[in-house]
């Protein structure tokens, strides 16, 4: 066990190390294999007010008149020790972790970041248990009772649920219950935990529902699928002909192990959503990853793009390396594979 | 032995008329039918199936694949109850108790106590996230009130009667970790540890090498010699139960065509099917393709089960009846000899002449 931990962290480090050189190399090697000329380059990091001394101070700044992998080795090395950017006679800090600095906005990248993790998270840990406990309980129920009413109205409801765009789904529920009905009759407005956690939940119910409907209605539909294919094992019937209670035989034999496959996808959609929520956040106004990174991608706000996007790679290898620990855990059979 | 099994007469259950077979038959089968509704059709598993067995007595069931073997014994246990689509009928008299209509809680209390089950591969029949002893703990625990340390105990004690050399340390293995015939030991373990007086192993041996396949049947007749329990086996293949078996019930298309004691069905057997199972038995001291009666032709559809005779399209006898009577009308088992049952439409004469002049010399 211990052996196969330490693989698997070696395994993600490794990972976010190789995410991390193909994104810059996205971001640098790119622009020179296309010929983009180095003050080229830089003057896009200026933006609209570029003169000739703004891009040499960029340029200098990126390391743009270094060879790449010096200027990708700073930049690993800035992450760790923080960096000085240089305008003329002025000097800006940017502390360790440094993931670069905005030009346009003048700010460093990290502490951005830093900002709008938090209600990213809060909007995806809320959805995640609402649409986990109502997933799985409503595909084990429909697998259970298989071709009744019950089945197939959750299943129809599981269909809308895939179907139906969060923008249609999340609008929809913002208006009726803001305007029509004003339950929230202030808007809903993101208050940080530490601040009013009860706020903070009565505020986020909303978009959480709105998000854990898709996901619920798949996660019905693998815990469905999953459970049928396990109620029909050998040793479910195993278990029955011990004489166990078919509580029993569903709860600690067929669960467990129709649980396994969604625990992966689950870990895999997490991580995802850390990265950002983008059509929630941008349908509910929350200033999270996923509006934040829209919004640096439309202003060609480079340095916050790949910032965000180094974000989102560490959590969905996180949320992955996580995912494998879980599973050892469950199936005793990957220990030793 | 423990207390759980004692609820027998608990209000709102049947409570049992009158026992059938003789007074010291422990497991009495009657006219059994299991049908499956399904999109196809009503699948008739088994078809009016009946038979005997007394305490200490091993009881051989033979057939090909799909004439219902599984489905006979898993109904004794009551497993097909909670399928929508089974509809079963017949009786099932346990120890004096009429099954089929008992309550399903109490049936469910007499499953892996008083009855047990092993099945064929013992892989995907243990679950593979649970160590192999967590597994015995849990059977023992169902119908034992003892502490989890105490249950250890058993299970360790099992599997040391099994013959699994050093149990204390292979109570916590998973069973990937075993190899195929410690696995089906295991399995054993799994169903003897509450004593169960009847042990039914569907084909316990078929997954396994020929050698290891000695070994466990060595096993199950040494574990039924010691607890006196009755044994139901199941196979396709004649040669597992040639020596174990008293009886022998030979199944085809979900019903039985013959039965009898093991010598009778051996060495007077009164159906051709029986014929063709018994040609088709390998031997040792023959080579395999010198198979002199093989059954030709596949098995039948259990929805669409041919009329009169169900093997008559298979069957190298099927004209000498009269009146074509093999197909038009359903041959009931007679007995022909003492406790010796067949169903054909044949003459027992034609049959025994068949049997010692053109069968028998060939085997
Ligand atoms: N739940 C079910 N629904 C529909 N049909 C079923 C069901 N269970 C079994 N059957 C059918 O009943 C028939 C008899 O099956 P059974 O498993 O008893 O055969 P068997 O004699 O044990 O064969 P094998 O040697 O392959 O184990 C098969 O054709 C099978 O498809
Ligand atoms: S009844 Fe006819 S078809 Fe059936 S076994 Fe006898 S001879 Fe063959
Ligand atoms: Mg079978």
């Amino acid at each position: 066990m211990a052996a196969y931990f330490i693989r698997r962290v070696f395994g993600a480090v490794l990972l976010l190390l190789i995410v991390s050189a193909v994104t810059f190399a996205i971001f640098f090697l790119v622009p020179r294999l296309a010929g983009q000329t180095m003050d080229q380059l830089a003057a896009q990091y200026v933006g609209k007010d570029a003169n000739p001394d703004s891009v040499a101070a960029v340029k200098k700044n990126l390391g743009l008149d270094q060879p790449l992998y010096i200027q990708y080795w700073d930049f690993i090395r800035q992450i760790v020790v923080g960096a000085d950017y240089q305008f003329g006679p002025e000097t800006t800090r940017c502390d360790a972790p440094c993931f670069g600095y905005s030009f346009r906005r003048h700010v460093e990248v990290w502490p951005q970041i830093v900002a709008r993790v938090p209600i990213t998270f809060s909007l995806a840990i809320g959805a995640a248990v609402i649409w986990l406990v109502s997933g799985v309980a409503t595909g084990v129920v429909s697998a259970l009772k298989r071709g009744s009413f019950l089945d197939r109205f959750f299943m129809s409801v599981a269909l809308a649920g895939v179907s139906l765009p969060i923008f249609f789904t999340g609008m929809l529920a913002l208006t009726t219950l803001t305007v029509q009905w004003p339950i929230w009759s202030d808007g809903i407005n993101y208050v940080p935990f530490t601040e009013n956690p009860g706020e903070w939940a009565w505020n986020l119910l909303v978009p959480w529902c709105s998000l854990a409907f898709l996901y619920s209605a798949l996660y019905a539909r693998l815990t469905r699928a999953g459970m049928l294919e396990t109620m029909g094992e050998d040793f479910i019937r195993t278990a029955r002909a011990k004489g166990l209670k078919e509580s029993q035989v569903i709860g600690k034999h067929g669960l467990r192990a129709a649980l396994t496959p969604i625990v992966t996808i689950f870990g895999m959609d997490f991580g995802l959503l850390l990265g950002g929520a983008v059509i929630t956040e941008t349908v509910f106004s929350f200033d999270g990853m996923g509006k934040y990174a829209i919004k640096s991608v439309q202003d060609n706000d480079l340095p916050i793009v790949m910032g965000v996007t180094l974000t989102a790679a560490f959590f969905i290898v996180f949320c992955n390396l996580l995912v494998d620990l879980v599973y050892a855990a469950i199936d005793p059979r990957v220990r030793y594979s | 032995m423990s207390e759980v099994s004692k609820t027998a007469g608990a209000p709102g259950e049947v409570v049992p008329a009158q026992r059938s077979g003789t007074e010291d038959t422990f497991l009495s089968v009657r006219d059994l039918r299991i049908h499956f509704q399904t999109d196809d059709g009503l699948v008739k598993s088994v078809d009016g199936v009946s038979f005997d067995v007394k305490p200490g007595e091993t009881l051989g069931v033979v057939g090909e694949s799909g004439s219902g073997k599984s489905v006979t014994s898993l109904g004794i246990l009551g497993l097909h109850r909670a399928a929508p689509n089974a509809r079963i009928s017949g009786e099932v008299w346990l120890d004096g108790e009429e099954l089929i209509g008992a309550d399903p809680d109490h049936v469910r209390r007499l499953r892996g106590q008083k009855m047990s089950m092993i099945f064929q591969d013992p892989l995907s029949a243990m679950h593979p996230y649970y160590t192999v002893g967590a597994q015995i703990v849990e059977a023992y625990r169902v119908h034992n009130k003892v502490t989890k340390k105490a249950a250890r105990t058993r299970a360790i004690e099992m599997l040391d009667r099994v013959g699994i050399p050093e149990p204390g340390k292979r109570v916590d293995s998973y069973p990937h970790e075993f190899s195929g015939g410690m696995r089906q030991r295991a399995m054993i373990a799994m169903a003897l540890v509450n004593n169960p007086q009847l042990l039914i192993a569907d084909e316990p041996t078929t997954a396994l090498d020929v050698t290891v396949q000695a070994q466990i049947l060595d096993l199950i007749r040494d574990l039924q010699k010691e607890f006196g329990s009755a044994v139901i086996m199941i196979t396709h293949d004649l040669g597992v139960v040639a020596e174990m078996a008293d009886k022998l019930l030979v199944m085809y298309g979900g019903r039985c065509v013959e039965r009898g004691t093991a010598e009778q069905v051996f060495y007077e057997p009164q159906h051709p099917y029986t014929w063709g199972l018994l040609g088709s038995m390998p031997r040792i001291d023959r080579d395999q393709t010198e198979r002199l009666i093989p059954v030709k032709g596949s098995p039948p559809s259990l929805i669409n089960v041919p009329d009169g005779c169900a093997f008559n399209p298979r069957c190298p006898y099927a004209d000498i009846p009269k009146d074509d009577i093999t197909r038009t009308t359903r041959p009931e088992l007679t007995e022909t000899g003492n406790g010796h049952f067949s169903a054909c439409h044949m003459a027992q004469e034609e049959r025994t002449r068949i049997w010692t002049e053109e069968i028998a010399p060939k085997l």
